[in-house]
C-alpha cells in the first residue's frame, strides 16, 4: 500500500511557491507528506444566485467524494466566497473526524475589509484556515489557548492572533 | 468555555441542523437535533438542554407554541428564536414570551458565536449562584452548634421555631455563651438568608456613633461627615439587624428604636427623606431586662416590642455533658487550622475542665483549647496544658478525705506522676505521699 498522504485540491489558480510552502507547514503539524492535486470542479453549478455566493456544504461533500486510496485527508482549496445556509460566510469547514475539509482565501484578503492588498498576510491566514480544519478531521475540536492554530476565529483579526501551530495539548491529540 | 452545555437544535430543514450541529461540535459543546417541535418535545422531556436554538418557522407545531410548551415544563433551558428577516414581529413575540434572544438567518458568524457564549456565561452564573446559595444554606446549620444537654436541645428546638417566623427575638445569656452563634443560625435557617445579615455591637458604640451607625447618615450632617452613608438598618433590607448588647443604650436611643421597629421607616441623621426597610430584629444581652424595665431604665414598650420570643442560652457549668463534645469540636478546629494531626486529650485535662467554672464561658473553653494546642506537645493536650488553677466542685465533695484524695490526684495527674515533684508541691515527703497514694487507690488515669 502506498503511503498515506494529505492531498490539497486546487479549485481555481494557486501560486506553487506558496502551495509547497502550505504543504510545509502541514507536514510539520500532522507528520503526514502532502500531494498537490488540481482539481477540475464547475463552480458555476455550486454558485447561488441569491446570495451571490458558493454552496459550502455541496463543495465538502464533492471532496468527499473524490477518492484517492492513498489520501489520509484531503482538503479542497478555493478561491471564492463560500457560505452555509445558516452563516452568511465561512473561511473553510471540515467533516469533523471525517477525511474531508474545505478552506477558501476570499474572506482573508485584506481588500475585503478595506485594506491595502497583503500576500504575506494572505498566505499566513490561508495557511491557519487549512490548518485548522485538518485539525477538525483529526478530531481536534475548538482550542482556548489563544495562540493555537485550532483557536475558533470569526474575523481575520482571530487569524491574525494566531499561530499556524498546534499547542501542546491538540499535538498531543493529533499523535494519540 | 463549553463545560458540559448541551444545546438541541431545532430546525426542519436539515441542511441548518448540520451545519450548526457541525460548528457546535467544533466548538465542544454537548449538540442533538430535532427535525421538527414534536420530536423537541419528546428529547426535553427526557433531558435537559442548556440552551434551545429554535427555528421559528416550522411546519405542524410552530417555534412560538413549542416554546410556550417547553415553559410549561419548567424548564430552565435557555431558548434561542431563530428566524428570517420577514419574521422579526414573530421573533419579538418569542421574547415578550420569555425567548433569552433571537437570531436572523444567515448568522454572522461572529453574531452566533457571541449570543451562545453569552448564554453559556448565564448558565454558568445560574450553577454558580445555585452552588452559592446551598453553601449559604450550609454555613450556619443548627446541627453544627455543639450541644447534646438537654438545656442546649430546648435551646436549638427554639432556633428551629422561631426562624420562619419574623417575629423579633432576644437571647439573652451569659458573656461568650454564643449569642451571636445563636442569632446567625436564626438568619441563616430563615426565609431572609439571601438577604444581609448586620450586626451591631451597641455597646461598643458611643450614643452619637450608634445613632449614626444605625441610620446613617447624609453628608454634612456632622463634622467629618463627608459622604452620604447608609445605615445598618438600611443595609439590613430583607434580612436580619442583629443588636447586641442592646442593654447598653441610651434612653434616647431606645425611643428611636421603638419608633423604627413599629413604623419600619426612618431619616437618615441630617436627611430629610423617609426610608423604608424591611428587616427582623435579633437583639443580644447578658443582662436581665425585665430587672432593668422594673428600675426603670429600659423602657417597657421597647422591651414588649423586642421580647416576642426569649432564648435563654445556659452558661457551660450547667451543661457540663456539653464539655467533651466542645472540647472535640474545638481540637478538630484548630488542629485543622493550624495544619496539625488531631491532638488527643488526657482524661485528667478533661476531668479538670468538666469541674471547671468558666466564666468565660465557651469562649473561654475555646481559648483554653486552642492554647493548649499551640503549647502542648503535638500528640495530647496535658493537665499541665491548662492555664486554669484547681477548681473543685465542692458541691459534689462530701468529706475530708475525698477532698484530700481528688486533690492528690490532680496534683499527681499535673506532675505525670513525678512523686518528687507531687510531694514537693503538696508540701509532703515522698514516704508520705506513698503513703497516701496507697490508702487512696490512687492509680495513673488511662488517656481518653
Amino acid at each position: 500500500m502506498d503511503e498515506q498522504k494529505i492531498f490539497l485540491i486546487t479549485n481555481g489558480i494557486f501560486e506553487q511557491e506558496c502551495l509547497k510552502e502550505i504543504a510545509k507547514d502541514i507536514t510539520r503539524e500532522f507528520n503526514f507528506p502532502v500531494s498537490i492535486y488540481e482539481g477540475s470542479l464547475d463552480l458555476r453549478e455550486f454558485y447561488d444566485e441569491v446570495r451571490r455566493q458558493y454552496d459550502g456544504n455541496r463543495l465538502l461533500k464533492e471532496i468527499e467524494k473524490m477518492d484517492f486510496p492513498d489520501a489520509i485527508k484531503k482538503i479542497g482549496l478555493f478561491r471564492n466566497d463560500i457560505y452555509i445556509p445558516i452563516l452568511t460566510f465561512i473561511f473553510g469547514q471540515a467533516i469533523y473526524k471525517g477525511n474531508s475539509g474545505i478552506a477558501s482565501l476570499y474572506r482573508l484578503r485584506n481588500e475585503q475589509y478595506g485594506m491595502k492588498p497583503d500576500e504575506s498576510k494572505l498566505l499566513d491566514r490561508f495557511k491557519k484556515v487549512i490548518i485548522h480544519e485538518l485539525g477538525h478531521t483529526f478530531g481536534l475540536k475548538h482550542c482556548y489557548v489563544p495562540t493555537c492554530v485550532m483557536r475558533s476565529g470569526t474575523y481575520v483579526e482571530h487569524l491574525d492572533q494566531k499561530n499556524h501551530t498546534l499547542c501542546k495539548t491538540c499535538r498531543s491529540l493529533v499523535d494519540r | 468555555m463549553p463545560e458540559n452545555i448541551s444545546i438541541l437544535i431545532v430546525d426542519d430543514e436539515e441542511s441548518v441542523r448540520d451545519s450548526l450541529y457541525n460548528w457546535f461540535i467544533e466548538d465542544g459543546y454537548i449538540v442533538e437535533s430535532a427535525a421538527n417541535a414534536k420530536e423537541a418535545l419528546l428529547k426535553v422531556e427526557s433531558r435537559n438542554f442548556d440552551i434551545i436554538l429554535a427555528d421559528i418557522k416550522m411546519p405542524g407545531m410552530d417555534g412560538l407554541e413549542m416554546h410556550r410548551r417547553i415553559k410549561a415544563l419548567n424548564n430552565n433551558s435557555i431558548v434561542i428564536v431563530m428566524t428570517a428577516f420577514s419574521s422579526v414581529d414573530t421573533a419579538v413575540q418569542a421574547l415578550k414570551d420569555g425567548a433569552y434572544d433571537y437570531i436572523t438567518k444567515p448568522f454572522d458568524p461572529d453574531d452566533l458565536s457571541h449570543l451562545i457564549r453569552n448564554a453559556s456565561k448565564q448558565i454558568k452564573l445560574s450553577v454558580e449562584n445555585e452552588v452559592l446559595k446551598n453553601k449559604i444554606s450550609t454555613l450556619e446549620n443548627i446541627d453544627d452548634i455543639i450541644g447534646r444537654s438537654d438545656a442546649m436541645v430546648k435551646v436549638l428546638n427554639e432556633v428551629e421555631s422561631v426562624s420562619n417566623s419574623n417575629s423579633s427575638v432576644i437571647i439573652t445569656g451569659e458573656s461568650g455563651t454564643g449569642k451571636e452563634l445563636i442569632a446567625r443560625a436564626i438568619h441563616f435557617n430563615s426565609p431572609r438568608k439571601y438577604f444581609p445579615l448586620v450586626s451591631v455591637h451597641c455597646g461598643a458604640l458611643s450614643e452619637s456613633l450608634l445613632e449614626s451607625e444605625l441610620f446613617g447618615h447624609d453628608k454634612g450632617a456632622f463634622t467629618g461627615a463627608m459622604f452620604n452613608r447608609k445605615g445598618r438598618f438600611e443595609m439590613a433590607d430583607g434580612g436580619t439587624i442583629f443588636l447586641d448588647e442592646i442593654a447598653t443604650i441610651s434612653s434616647k436611643m431606645q425611643v428611636e428604636l421603638l419608633r423604627v421597629l413599629e413604623t419600619k421607616s426612618f431619616m437618615r441623621v441630617g436627611g430629610n427623606k423617609e426610608i423604608k426597610s424591611d428587616f427582623r430584629v435579633i437583639c443580644a444581652t447578658n443582662r436581665e431586662l425585665l430587672k432593668m424595665v422594673e428600675s426603670g431604665t429600659f423602657r417597657e414598650d421597647l422591651y414588649y416590642r423586642l421580647n416576642v420570643v426569649n432564648i435563654i442560652i445556659p452558661p457551660i457549668r450547667e451543661r457540663v455533658d456539653d464539655i467533651p463534645l466542645l472540647v472535640d469540636h474545638f481540637i478538630k478546629k484548630y488542629c485543622d487550622a493550624m495544619g496539625r494531626d488531631l491532638v488527643m486529650i488526657e482524661t485528667s485535662a478533661l476531668n479538670r475542665l468538666k469541674n471547671f467554672e468558666f466564666p468565660g464561658n465557651v469562649r473561654e473553653l475555646e481559648n483554653l483549647i486552642e492554647r493548649a494546642i499551640v503549647i502542648g506537645n503535638g500528640k495530647e493536650i496535658r493537665l499541665r496544658d491548662l492555664p486554669i488553677e484547681k477548681s473543685i466542685n465542692y458541691s459534689s465533695v462530701e468529706s475530708l478525705d475525698e477532698l484530700e484524695h481528688k486533690h492528690i490526684q490532680d496534683i499527681l495527674e499535673k506532675y505525670n506522676w513525678n512523686i518528687t515533684y507531687a510531694a514537693k508541691a503538696l508540701n509532703v515527703n515522698r514516704v508520705t505521699l506513698y503513703n497516701k497514694i496507697k490508702k487512696y487507690n490512687l492509680k495513673r488515669t488511662k488517656k481518653q
